[in-house]
């Protein structure tokens, strides 16, 4: 084993800065997936619990196909072979961003929201039936019901898997290196090609994921402690 | 309207390349050449979940154990590997092989490695998670009736748990399966770098090309995953006979 190490070069002004960059995408990436994502899921969510048949086929065959094919593979096709199919308009609005970028946006948030949509429903679906009949039985409108009884036990349910969810989008966007979006893990392997030191590069580049998901699960645990203690 | 049809056309036109490469896409170059394609996928989801089987067992087992020296190291293998993305442990088997054991190691052999150690960190929580689930007067009556607490695991304990546990095994598959995908980054002749290769080859029919390999990795997952679904449904009429 002929390896030496060279921790300053990592921590160096230009290498330093590539990881910070690096990390700062790999936020901007997975902050902008969840938003959409959530907006999306919801949608599916709604469609999925309508008694209009149409709607829940689309939203049961969009939430098994995105579940059960490979997020890379979605990433290639979204990247190289969605020009057939995207609409001139969103074409022409799409070349002006940065299409590497907008591209990993789209494919991170119509992956993860097939996930949310099936949490989301697992959600409101374990809620029994008699909270929403006492309610009302107790004078409660309908959306008095909703707003005071049903949608808050609903919510404290959901938050949990939904920020693990979040969890997953941060991983996932490491992905998006295949098309060439410049997040953490490209950086790091970018740092690697210049100087052949992978080691530092990668334990740099492992650590900073693991203070994110630290932080993210910290954030969990605190929340199921002062939310969740009150339920049962 | 004429815009329409040339659209629509142009949306069928280009399937024969698809069909022309369909055997590349199954199992690559084989036999003239290496395996590729779908059957390396599904060889190496298969050896990956058969080696993160029997080390997941272990972590898990170990998570499970009241021995500090044994519940601390499991706890910080599970931790860090979930919360690290696969991509990163594949980089690490493929540029730290070659370096540890000090000669080349074929792409294919540190991908299967990562996907191992990777999932192994997932098997051992469903393991955690399905011996947990088991009512505590199974442990007290199998020891009450003289077992040691290792007879007790292997007689009692396992096999209820590890029965409960075959849904969540084969969800774990699937993912397998999906995530052998990620091989490519490092060159491995897996379905979706063989449709990267055809579509650099030919240069055409992108969307034809990708949707064809995401119709299979969505075939073989969907399938399992049905099939999970069902032995599930079996199960819980089965296990809320035997809680009540």
């Amino acid at each position: 084993m002929h390896y030496s190490f060279n921790w300053a070069l990592i921590f160096s002004d230009e290498y330093g800065r590539w990881f910070l960059e690096g990390l700062s995408i790999t936020l901007q990436l997975s902050g902008l997936s969840i938003i959409l994502a959530l907006v999306l899921g919801t949608m599916l969510t709604t469609m999925r619990l309508s008694r209009i048949k149409p709607l829940v086929w689309f939203a049961v065959s969009y939430i098994e196909f995105f579940r059960n094919t490979p997020l890379v593979v979605q990433i290639f096709f979204w990247y190289f072979g969605s020009d057939p199919i995207l609409p001139d308009f969103f074409k022409h609005w799409l070349y002006q961003q940065n299409i590497e970028f907008a591209i990993g946006v789209i494919a991170l948030s119509t992956y993860t929201a097939a996930f949310i949509a099936e949490e989301l429903r697992s959600g409101i679906l374990s809620i029994p039936k008699t909270q929403l009949e006492a309610s009302r039985a107790t004078g409660l409108t309908f959306l008095q019901a909703m707003g005071y009884v049903i949608l808050p036990q609903a919510f404290r349910i959901v938050v949990p898997p939904l920020i693990s969810q979040f969890l997953n989008l941060i991983k996932n966007s490491s992905l998006a290196m295949t098309i060439g979006v410049m997040e953490l893990t490209y950086m790091a392997r970018q740092v690697e090609a210049h100087t052949f030191h992978g080691f530092e590069a990668f334990t740099v580049a492992t650590l900073m994921y693991l203070s994110l998901s630290l932080l993210v699960s910290l954030g969990i645990n605190q929340y199921n402690r002062r939310c969740l203690r009150v339920s049962r | 309207m004429d815009t329409f049809m040339t659209w629509l056309s142009g949306l069928f036109s280009n399937w024969g390349i698809v069909w022309k490469n369909f055997d590349y896409l199954l199992v690559g170059a084989y036999p003239q050449g290496p395996l590729g394609g779908l059957a390396m996928s599904i060889v190496m989801a298969v050896i990956g979940i058969f080696g993160a089987f029997w080390i997941g067992l272990a972590v898990g087992l170990m998570r499970l154990s009241s021995r500090r020296w044994l519940a601390w190291p499991a706890l910080v293998y599970i931790e860090i590997i979930r919360g690290t993305p696969l991509l990163m442990v594949i980089f690490w088997f493929y540029f730290f092989a070659p370096i540890l054991l000090g000669h080349a190691v074929p792409e294919t052999d540190s991908a299967i490695a990562a996907f191992i150690v990777f999932t192994s960190a997932y098997v051992a929580e469903i393991v955690r998670a399905g011996v947990l689930s088991l009512p505590k007067g199974q442990t007290e009556a199998a020891r009450g009736s003289g077992l040691s607490h290792t007879q007790a695991m292997i007689y009692v304990i396992l096999p209820q748990a590890l029965r409960n546990m075959i849904p969540s095994f084969v969800n774990q598959f699937v993912s397998l399966t999906k995530d052998t995908s990620l091989a490519m980054i490092i060159n491995v002749n897996e379905l979706t770098l063989s449709a990267r290769h055809i579509y650099t080859r030919t240069m055409k029919a992108p969307m034809e090309i990708f949707l064809t390999i995401a119709l299979l990795y969505f075939v073989i997952c969907w399938v399992l995953t049905a099939f999970s679904r069902k032995l599930e449904r079996g199960m819980s009429r089965y296990q809320s006979r035997e809680t009540l």
